[in-house]
Parts: structure tokens; sequence; C-alpha cells
């Protein structure tokens, strides 16, 4: 089509269809890139040539600042004085932040208003209670400048008592009365009586320690002033949405006032929901007060020291068998640090609580979590949101019944799954009292079993252990069954913009953001296909709150669930007007009209898409339109602690083996098999990607990553020299990943697929209970060894010294 | 030299001749590629060489005609270290040689989903394709080895490693005309025998000099002993971009070539302290396979390609791996300064925490290091959190000299449990003249408790070290048995790791 003769406003008059040029399609028998097929991420080509632009990678302005903030050096203190004046005074500093020059709310916090960006200055509110919370911050021309002049602020403190640790948390609320979060309890059964009853009974803990996100790129955030005292925010962060209000909330100005745009971040993994609001809010105060865009991006270190983790926990357990391994009750107690806000934590402690029953039927159970303050960082979103922590609860139960009763631990766990939605058995009810009617983790973990040759593989490595003194192996198939949805239920909505331009180009915009999980892709995967066009046609475009309103955070690895829903329905809707306006130019009834690859069959006739859209153009029809969704048939009353919080669930299972070192508690992993769940899978390629990534991941929380406080609550472990994540000689070679042929989604998602970005994570428990397995070789049998994670060298160690009588 | 007068610093960035004045001596070559060059595929992950998102790759003269060319890590090089060198970054990599290679490098790296956030990407790009230009990718093993400096937290590693091995695939290009022609514009722009550079930072003015004979680094360092001595950047780098340290005066010892020859004289080794890990690693394996597993697990390649034997001897590290592995060979050091040469065991450097016997406007020459005897048994081994690229918790390193059954001597070195780089005197003590048995160990490891009283950090606890500083003890003894237990290190390849 002329695109020139169409926009023609000269009075020629208008042109006839036949004048338009049109061509006549081809007859390609399916478009490129559409669902289910192994579509490449659609930065790759940008990525691998360095063209792919991150914020700190886009042109500054003109005129441009750079912040630094000032951290507390103190774990708990008032402050008693602080003066900036000399601050001020160094040519180049353009100006200093602290909480007075807040015009709007001094909060950057997701629900609870208990983060402040910057401490008051005096008064009650005057406190500093984490070593590296923000106290002021300094924009000057340079980076450089502004480090030095924050230097020269001197802050008065008074020490105030300090908790560092869980235990000390649990002194510090039994003194003050409270938990700074109420606890939170789950029942089914009668736990108590069904303990009682139990044929065996054990009691133990095991306590599961944080993890830094170590996202590849650092917090960052740009603030440009726009008229009317309106700002534009380039942040990198999951949540758009709640960095616009944030930063609005702080300068007292409606949301309107404030947009927030991400192309992509450079890694989430969780840490880039709710605490990229600091980093915006400090640069958009700056820009409104300075008239001058700001920048502020955060030194490892800095990052390391000022943002959140994951909760570390510590769980207690009673558990109640028979001898046959079948649990008759659970009883599980969480014990959660929080950090000293309360941040995302009574959402990731529920979560925890939603999955101290993994894969397990539990007749009775009673979970209760417990929701501490330290005076460390507050601890925030991290890839599994709570889950991983209580489902290393359950599993180190089972790995304990296998040991009291001498059953191998996967014939334990087998007894204990929840039954097949096929099965004849009646489905297992969760301890939140929600039936688990989708199960297939039975039949998952047979089929695992016989491909990871575990019982071949069980045999040879007792035979090898009982004829090595020195090295000891492992081995541990453990299930995963991950329930989808926030379990805030409000939160289940998305929104989405598409737009179809004269060409049959097609602009597509979301509310999900892209962090490498190829979010974009999968959702442009699904427009392309409802169109029917070739995925090159659709323009993927920058998450940005001037567009997709009221986001959620992509987070709870709803992100392909809820946009690749909504980008389908507003596709869907342009897709009608197109039929409609097809029914009524050519005669013909709507199921004549059919989208196939680039072209449109109308009646007896076929067009190119791009030859339709141009002629919908001309009869004025609307060629743009948002979508949106809302997850059906989710609801949960936190009061009864009951109901259906979950659409579905995601399954997985994952056979890994280790050998120990009994001199230096080092390890290896050596195998590690992995059969996973992604229902139909919109990208096979992608969903693999997050398999093996969240694995290693997920290895890495349990084994080698330690964030170590010394008893001044400072972080030591604040950068990659002495906070190790996994390397590529950790990733074992015999690597073996197959995603679940027989997968489809019970419940009606886009295309029937199951999220993936979480629940992979979990898969690396296997690591964990493989080296349980191989420090109880290295014992005696006598007792069992309560390892903790992260299971490092020393830990290690330590359990098998503890099990050697 | 103080009549010499400042030049600019002169070196070539994608084939284009910079010539650059006005930036500061600390500038990292990082800041300067993103922020004045606007370079922005080359990343900041850590700023302190621990990542490799900021790799690039870097060619010089070797000082025979030819071309030495290694990945490092941009955001712990200063910039007037460029001087005379020629910089690749990742958007125009392959474009002057091994085109080939780099296009089936991003074609396997984006076909095999090897990139996700993408961030990491270009480091993992350069660093793939300049280990792959310099024959280094050999296997599978090599290539992860070759990337083990460089963090990826999407992936779990595999695609990149698969999109490693097809670029291993690919023969290496012949670019000795390329190389030649490079060589000769990069002899071009040298700045004479000393370059010397004047600067004005946020500190204050700074002077960097970087001469290429020792005698001249001596004059220099005599006429400013408070001056930094830089040689691959992999510490005092961190001292500007992590502890903000302002630096006055710099002397950029890496040109020069007296400080970089590795000689084998009469059975002892003499390596200049301007030798990096990377040269100095096949030559230490030869010495014995633990030094070269030690070697290989030292850093990132990307450090060890930068980093050099004298920096990591001379910044005195408690934890410095490569002292106690030396401690225990009977290494010995070189210093001089102005005329004046001395040399000193290893050990008797390391005064305390802190401290070396180095005396203002004194330097590392040279280190010597014998080989092992016939009668000699030598063991190193390194415990970290993580195998690759971390700092030790406690680093060991044995050598027994046996007369017969009898050990006659006992040198036990050990890093990490003490504040310096110590010899284990009492434990020593106690192997000596008896057999190397059981009871033999038992007595020594009790005695270990003697000699050390090890610090809790972030690495490991106090018990951990002595206990695992015991048990390596008893280690060495099964391993001089026929049992010999493979290491946990090189389990997979299930590789011999026999005693010297």
């Amino acid at each position: 089509m002329d695109e020139t003769r169409i926009q023609d406003r000269s009075g020629a008059g208008e042109p006839s269809i036949a004048e338009l040029g049109e061509r006549p399609p081809t007859h390609e028998r399916a478009i490129k890139g559409g669902v289910h097929t192994k579509r490449i991420h659609d930065s790759g080509v940008k990525h691998v040539s360095g063209a792919a632009r991150y914020v700190d990678d886009e042109p500054e302005l003109p005129g441009t600042l750079q912040i630094y903030i000032a951290m507390s050096e103190k774990a708990h203190a008032r402050i008693v004085s602080l003066d900036v004046s000399k601050v001020r005074d160094v040519p180049g500093v353009a100006c200093v932040l602290t909480a007075n020059d807040i015009p709007g709310q001094n909060d950057y916090s997701p629900v609870f208003g208990d983060d402040p960006i910057f401490p008051q200055t005096s008064g009650p509110e005057a406190l500093v209670q984490y070593v590296g919370q923000p106290i002021f911050a300094v924009a000057a021309e340079t980076i450089d400048l502004a480090r030095r002049a924050a230097k020269l602020a001197i802050v008065e403190y008074e020490e105030l008592p300090a908790a560092i640790t869980i235990e000390q948390a649990l002194a510090a609320a039994g003194e003050a009365g409270h938990d700074l979060l109420d606890p939170h309890e789950m029942r089914i059964g009668d736990v108590d009586a069904a303990l009682e009853g139990a044929p065996h009974r054990v009691l133990g803990r095991v306590a599961v320690g944080g993890q830094d996100h170590f996202y590849l790129e650092g917090q960052i955030a740009y603030s440009i002033p726009l008229e009317d005292g309106d700002v534009l925010v380039r942040s990198s962060t999951q949540h758009p949405s709640e960095v616009q209000h944030n930063v609005a909330k702080m300068l007292g100005v409606p949301d309107h006032a404030v947009t927030v745009e991400v192309r992509r971040m450079g890694g989430g993994f969780g840490g880039k929901e709710s605490q990229p609001a600091l980093f915006a809010a400090v640069t958009a105060l700056a820009a409104v007060k300075t008239g001058r865009p700001v920048k502020c991006r955060l030194d490892r270190d800095d990052d390391m020291e000022m943002t959140g983790k994951r909760h570390e926990v510590t769980i207690n357990y009673a558990v109640g068998f028979s001898g046959n391994g079948r649990i008759a009750a659970g009883d599980f107690s969480h014990l959660v640090r929080c950090g000293y806000s309360r941040d995302l934590s009574a959402a990731i402690a529920d979560r925890a609580m939603f999955h101290a029953d993994n894969a397990y039927s539990l007749p009775a159970a009673r979970i209760l979590s417990r929701r501490l303050k330290t005076h460390t960082v507050s601890n925030t979103a991290f890839r599994g949101f709570g889950g991983p922590q209580g489902m290393v609860g359950i599993e180190r139960v089972m790995d304990r019944i296998a040991f009291e009763t001498g059953i191998d631990p996967l014939d334990v766990r087998k007894v204990n799954l929840y039954p097949s939605f096929d099965s004849d058995r009646a489905p297992g009810v969760t301890p939140y009292h929600m039936p688990v009617t989708d199960s297939i983790i039975a039949e998952l973990v047979e089929e695992l079993e016989v491909t990871s040759g575990y019982r071949a593989r069980r045999e040879a490595i007792r035979q090898f252990n009982a004829q090595s003194p020195v090295l000891k192996k492992g081995l541990a198939l453990t299930p995963v069954k991950f329930g989808i949805s926030f379990t805030t239920s409000h939160l289940n909505q998305a929104g989405a913009l598409v737009h179809v331009y004269k060409d049959g180009s097609v602009h597509l915009n979301h509310g999900g953001t892209e962090m490498g999980q190829g979010l974009f892709v999968k959702v442009a995967q699904v427009v392309a296909e409802e169109f029917q066009i070739d995925i090159e046609k659709v323009k993927i475009t920058a998450t940005t709150t001037a567009k997709v309103p009221n986001t959620s955070a992509t987070a709870a690895s709803s992100g392909s669930d809820l946009n690749g829903m909504a980008a389908q329905a507003a596709a869907r809707t342009i897709k009608n007007r197109l039929i409609d306006y097809a029914c009524g130019r050519y005669h013909v009834p709507e199921e004549q009209v059919v989208f196939a690859a680039n072209r449109v069959l109308i009646g007896n006739e076929e067009k190119r898409f791009a030859d339709l859209v141009g002629e919908a153009y001309l009869a004025r029809i609307s060629l743009s339109s948002t979508g949106f969704y809302a997850t059906p048939d989710i609801h949960y009353d936190r009061e009864s602690a009951s109901g259906q919080p979950f659409y579905y669930f995601a399954y997985g299972a994952a056979c890994s083996e280790v050998v120990i070192d009994m001199l230096t508690g080092e390890y290896k992993l050596l195998r590690a098999d992995i059969l996973h769940d992604c229902g139909t899978s919109l990208n096979p390629a992608i969903d693999r990607g997050q398999i093996e990534g969240g694995f290693i991941q997920g290895m890495g929380w349990l084994t080698m990553e330690e964030l170590w406080w010394d008893d001044k609550g400072r972080l030591k472990t604040h950068a990659p020299s002495t906070y190790k994540i996994p390397t590529a000689n950790d990733r074992p070679d015999d690597l073996r990943i197959a995603i679940w042929e027989k997968g489809e989604n019970r419940s009606d998602t886009i295309y029937r697929s199951k999220a993936v970005g979480e629940p992979p994570f979990m898969l690396a428990i296997s690591v964990f209970s493989a080296l349980t397995d191989a420090v109880i070789a290295a014992g005696d049998g006598k007792a069992f060894p309560d390892l903790d994670a992260p299971a490092t060298p020393e830990r290690v160690l330590k359990a098998v010294e503890g099990v050697r009588g | 030299m103080s009549d010499q007068s400042a030049q600019p610093i002169r070196f070539l960035l994608n084939g284009e001749a910079r010539s650059v004045s006005g930036q500061p001596a600390t500038t990292t070559l990082l800041r300067y590629l993103r922020e004045t060059e606007r370079l922005t595929g080359t990343k900041e992950g850590c700023a302190e060489g621990d990542c490799g998102a900021c790799t690039v790759l870097i060619s010089e003269n070797d000082g025979n005609g030819g071309l030495k060319r290694r990945p490092v890590n941009a955001c712990i090089q200063f910039l007037p270290a460029m001087n005379g060198r020629a910089i690749e970054t990742v958007e125009k990599l392959g474009s002057h040689r091994g085109a080939d290679g780099a296009d089936a490098l991003r074609e396997a790296m984006v076909e095999g989903h090897a990139s996700q956030c993408g961030f990491c990407t270009p480091g993992f790009v350069v660093q793939l394709f300049s280990a792959w230009d310099g024959g280094k990718l050999t296997d599978r093993q090599a290539v992860k080895d070759q990337i083990s400096g460089n963090l990826c937290r999407c992936t779990g590693y595999g695609p990149i490693i698969d999109a490693g091995e097809t670029l291993a695939k690919l023969p290496k290009p012949d670019t000795l005309g390329e190389d030649l022609a490079l060589a000769k514009r990069l002899g071009d722009i040298q700045n004479g025998a000393i370059f010397r550079y004047e600067a004005e930072s946020s500190g204050g003015p700074q002077l960097w000099f970087a001469p290429e004979n020792v005698d001249d680094l001596a004059d220099i360092y005599g006429a400013h002993p408070d001056a930094t001595l830089v040689a691959g950047a992999t510490d005092v780098g961190l001292w500007v971009t992590k502890q903000h340290r302002d630096l006055s005066v710099l002397i950029d010892i890496s040109k020069v070539r007296d400080l970089q020859m590795i000689e084998e004289r009469l059975g002892v080794l003499y390596f200049g302290a301007g030798v990096t890990h990377t040269e100095a690693l096949e030559t230490l394996a030869d010495i014995h396979p633990d030094l070269g597993e030690m070697m290989r697990r030292f850093a990132g390649a990307q450090i060890r390609n930068a980093g050099t034997v004298g920096g990591n001897i001379a910044n005195g590290s408690p934890i410095g791996d490569l002292p106690p592995c030396l401690i225990a060979l009977g290494a010995r050091l070189y210093l001089r300064k102005g005329e004046d040469m001395r040399v000193l065991d290893l050990e008797r450097f390391f005064v305390e925490y802190g401290k070396q016997d180095r005396a203002p406007g004194e330097f590392v020459v040279a280190l010597e290091v014998p080989r092992l005897e016939d009668d000699q048994r030598y063991f190193a081994h390194k415990i970290s959190k993580r195998f690759d690229s971390d700092i030790s918790a406690v680093m060991a390193a044995f050598r027994l000299t046996f007369d017969g059954e009898l050990v006659s001597e006992a040198r036990l070195a050990f890093g990490g449990m003490a504040g310096v780089p110590k010899r284990a005197s009492h434990a020593e003590a106690v192997l000596c003249g008896r057999p190397f048995d059981a009871v033999a160990v038992r007595d020594a490891q009790a005695a270990l408790a003697e000699d050390f009283r090890p610090l809790t950090d972030m690495r490991a606890s106090s018990e951990y070290r002595l206990k695992a500083a015991q048990n390596l003890l008893e280690r060495f003894r099964l391993e001089l048995t026929a049992e010999r237990p493979a290491r946990i290190a090189g389990f997979e390849t299930g590789e011999a790791r026999g005693t010297a």
C-alpha cells in the first residue's frame, strides 16, 4: 500500500481499493515465531553485540547530576545530629537531600509505610535501623565529587541495642511483646492427636540462609524533570507502577505526574520489585529540586549493603509417621528473619507456609510462622518468594523419615505425594484447605526415577561408598509443586496495549517487564499467533506507566500468564474488528474470515494481512486496543487461612548426585537429571533456560552463597570477591534437562502453558538432600546430620563430624 | 627522566588511534570507554574484577616483534596503562581479525539461547573470543576454565559453554600478517623508554611513570619512594574503585622487560616480578600438578592475565594463594633498592599483618623457586567456598624431604591461618626424623593447634580452619599411599593427581 497516498490531504479524493497496490499474499504454512516454537530471545542479537541498552547505557542529557547515597554505619542508633553543611559547600555539589527536603511522604515501602527514604534528622523518627541504610544523598557533577563531598558530613549516633541474628530477634520480640508482623497459622486436621497417635515421631530443626540477588546490573534510576513539575523516570524495576506511585507520593503529586519506563533489566530475581522505588525517589527529588536530570547508579558493594535479600528462615519440625514412611501429621514452625521493616515479608512468609507441604499430602498439619525484626537490611522478594524455604523444611522431614525407617528416601517421598488428578483416590487437601486437583507429580516422579536410573545408581553409590573411606557419594530425587498466582488476589490482573499500523506492523505493549526471562518474546509470540503474522512484524516496546496503568509487579512467575492473556485480549479485539469489517465489506459470514499465515482468507478471496489492515484503516476502523485479564476462581481468606489462592500448580522433579570429601567438607555436584512441567510450553527454549538457570541459582543458594554479618550488623559478604555465586565449573557437565512432554495445564491459561520463572529454582533442593545423603553415608548410622544451608564445606565437615560418633 | 615532559596516552581503540590527555591517571579503562567513548557494550558489574562483564581484549608488543594478546577486566585497568596498547571492545570484536570466529560465536550464543538478561553477555563474548583467538579453547573443560571469571546469574552457564565449544571447534585464525601490522602500529605509538603522564584528579595532581627497563624503574622509585607500584592493577585498581584512595604518583611496571623473564638455571626457576599468573601457570604446573591446579583456580582468566607473581607476594595478603605454595618449596625473593640487591627467604618477607620486609623505594625483582628433588614430596590444596576464583579459607602447601622412610625436612606452609602466610614450625618439628605415618600425622595435627590460632571471618570459622588444616596433613599422607583418594575439585574429570 502506498503510505503517502493514503495520508494525502490534497483533496484528491479517496483512493479506491483497486488503487492501493495490494499484492497477492504469500503462502507459508506457518508463521515465524508462533506459540510453542523455540523462538530466540528478542534481544539476543543485541546482547551479543553490546547493542542492548540498559538504563546506564542511554545517553545522558547535558547537565546530568550523579547521586551518591550516604549510608548508616550503625545497625541501630538514634541520630543525635546530622550536619551536612560542609557537604553543601563543596564546589560541584548541586544539592544535598535529607528527610527535610521531601515534600510528600518520606516512604518508599510497598505496603506498610515503614521504609523511610531518609531518616528524620531529629526527633523520635531520627533512627537508623541497619548498617547501609540511606541517611542522606548528594547530587553533584560527578559521582566522585558526590562521594567525596558526602564524607564531609558529620553524623552523631547514639547507639541502641541491635538484634542481628534470629536468636537475638526472638529475644527482642519477647521483650517487646510483639513481632514485626503478627504470627500466622495454617491448620488442617487434629495435629496434636495425630502426632500422639503416630507410630513414630521425630523432632528436628533446619536453618536456611538468605541469598543476595546478584543481578548483574545493579540498582539504577535516571530521572528527567518535565514541565508542570512532572518527572520521567527510567528505572531498572520489575514494578514500574509501584515506582511511579512511590515517586508521586514522595513528591506529593498525583500519580499522573510521574511516568516510569523500563525497557529491560540486567536481571531482577525479585530484587527489583520493591527496592527500585528508593533510587527512583531520590533521583526524582533531586531532579525536581534542581531542574536537572539526575542519575543514581549504585556501586556493587553499596547495592549489596543497601538492598534486601532472600529471607533467612529457621524451621522447627515435629512429624509423626507410620512404619512405611507415610506421614500422619506435620507440625512446622517458621522463624523468619525479615530485617528492619515489613516490606513484602508478610506475603513472603505466607508463601513459605503455602509450600510447607510441597508435593506431599499431609493428613494433619500445622504451620506457624513468626516474622521477626532484625536490625539488618529489610529482606525482600527473591525467586520463589519464601516458597523454597518452606519446601526445604518438608524435604528435610522426608530425609529424616527415611533415616529413621531405613526406607529409601525416594520411597518415603512417593508414599506421601499428592494423588494424581486422574487417580481413584480423593484429591489431597493442602494445609490451607485447597484441594489439589491437578496433581501430576506421582507420574512425573515415576518417569524421572526411570530416566535418571535412580535405583541402579543408588546401588552403585552404595558400593562406591563401601570401598571409599574418604569420599562419599549421595543421591536424592526431590519433587516440586509450586502454586501459581499472587496470593494477594487482587494483584492477579494485567493490561496490554496493541496498535496495528496501516502497513500491518504491530506495536505491542503490556504491563510486564523484561528482566531476561523472555517474557517479551513470549507475549510477542502470542500476538503473532493471534494475528497469524510473523513475529518480526511485532515490535516489542519498553514498559511504561503511560501506556498501561496500574500494573502488578512482574513477579510470582505470573508474567506470561497474565500479560500473555491481556495481550491476546487486545489483539483479539482488533482482530474481531477486522473480521467485522471483512464480513461487511465482502459479504461473507464471520466463520469465512480466517487468519492464516500472514494472510486472511475471506470467503474465496485471500489477502495479505497488511492489505486487509490498510483497507480497514480507510474504512475508519480502530486499529488500536487495550486488553485486560484477571485470573478467575482465586480467593484466600487470611482470617481462616483457607481458600484457593492458586489458579494451578506447576510441578517438577530433580535427581542430584554429589560427592563429598570427609576430610575437608568439600563437595561437588556430579550429575543432575531434571524433569519439569511447563504445561504446553509457549517457548520450550526460553523455558529450558529458566529451568537450568533456576536450578543453578537454587544450587548456589543452598551451597556456596553465604551471607555473613559480623556482630555489629555489618554485612561482610558484599561483593563478588566475598559472596560467591556459581561459576561455569560449578555446573555439572552431566546435566540432563527435559520438559515434561505430557504437560498440559488443566486450567485455562494462555495456550495451556504453565509459569516457569520460579518453580525450577526449588529443583535444587535435590542437591541439598543429596549432600545430606552423602553425609549420612559418612557416618555410623546412629545420628542424623543436621546440615544447615548454605551447605558450605565448613557446614558439611561439621555435619560429617557430627555423625561419626 | 625528570626533564622529560608529560605525554598524552596513546593507544588504539578498535583500530582507531587515540591520544588522550586531561583524564585523571586513575581513570579506569571502563569509565573511559563508557563515558568518554560512549562504548556502552562493556558493562560494569562489580568494579573489582570478579564478574567479567567489563572484559576487553588488549594487544601489545611482545618485545620480539610479535603480539601479546589477552582479555582483561577494564574496570580495574587504569587508562595510562593503555599507552602503547590496543583495545578491542565487544562492539567491534572480530572486525580486524578473526571475523569468522566472532560471527560464529555470536550466532552460537543467539541460536543457543545463551543470553537471558544479557548484561553479562558482552563479557562472555569477548572472553570466549579472546581465548579462542589465543588458542586456549581446546576442549569443553578449557571453555569452562576460561570463563570462570565471568559471572552469569540467569542461564546456569550451559548454553554459554555450548557456544564456547562450538567456537572451540573452529580453527584458530592465521593472523600473522595482521599481527605484524598491528605490532608495527603499536611500535609507532610508543612514548619512548619512559612514558610519563601528568594529570589532575579530584584528589590533586597525579604523576604516572611507565619505564621499560629495570634501572630506570630503580631510579624513578628512588626519586619517588612513596609512589604506588602498579603491575596488573588487580589489587591497586580496587584501592581506587572500592576504597576511593587518592594516588598521586604511580609507577607502571608492566612494561619493564627485565621483570618479565622466566628462566631456569640448574634446577632452579627464576620468575621476574612482572610475570603474569597466566605466564607462570605452565612452569609452576611443571614443578607439580597441584601448583597447576592451584593456579587454575587462582582467579578468573582475566585476573590471571593481568595480575603478577610479584604483585601477589608484594601486597602481603594473608590469604594470597601463591606465597604458601612457594614457601613450602623454599622460594627466595630478590629485592632491589637503587643499585642494591638483596635476597630473602620468602617467609621472612611477611613480617606481620599488613607489614612486609620492604623498605621505601625497594621493589621485588624476581622470585627464585627450586624444583623438587627426587626425595621430596609436595602437596598443595586450596579450600574455598567456591572452587574457582575464590579467596581461600585455608591454603595449605607441604614439602617433605625423605631420607629413606624418614622425614628429614618438613616445610608446612599455610595461608588463611594467621595474619601472614606462615610455616607451622611446631608441626614441622614433630614430623622430622620419623616416618610420615598415621601416628606422625596425629602428632603433627596436635602441634598445628600450637602453631595457629586462626581468625573467624566470612570465609570460615577458626575451628574449621584449624580442623581442615589438620585434616589436610592426613590427606597428604593418604595421597602418598596406594589409596590416593581423588580430590573433589578434579573429581569429575577423574584426573590422576599423583605426587611428584
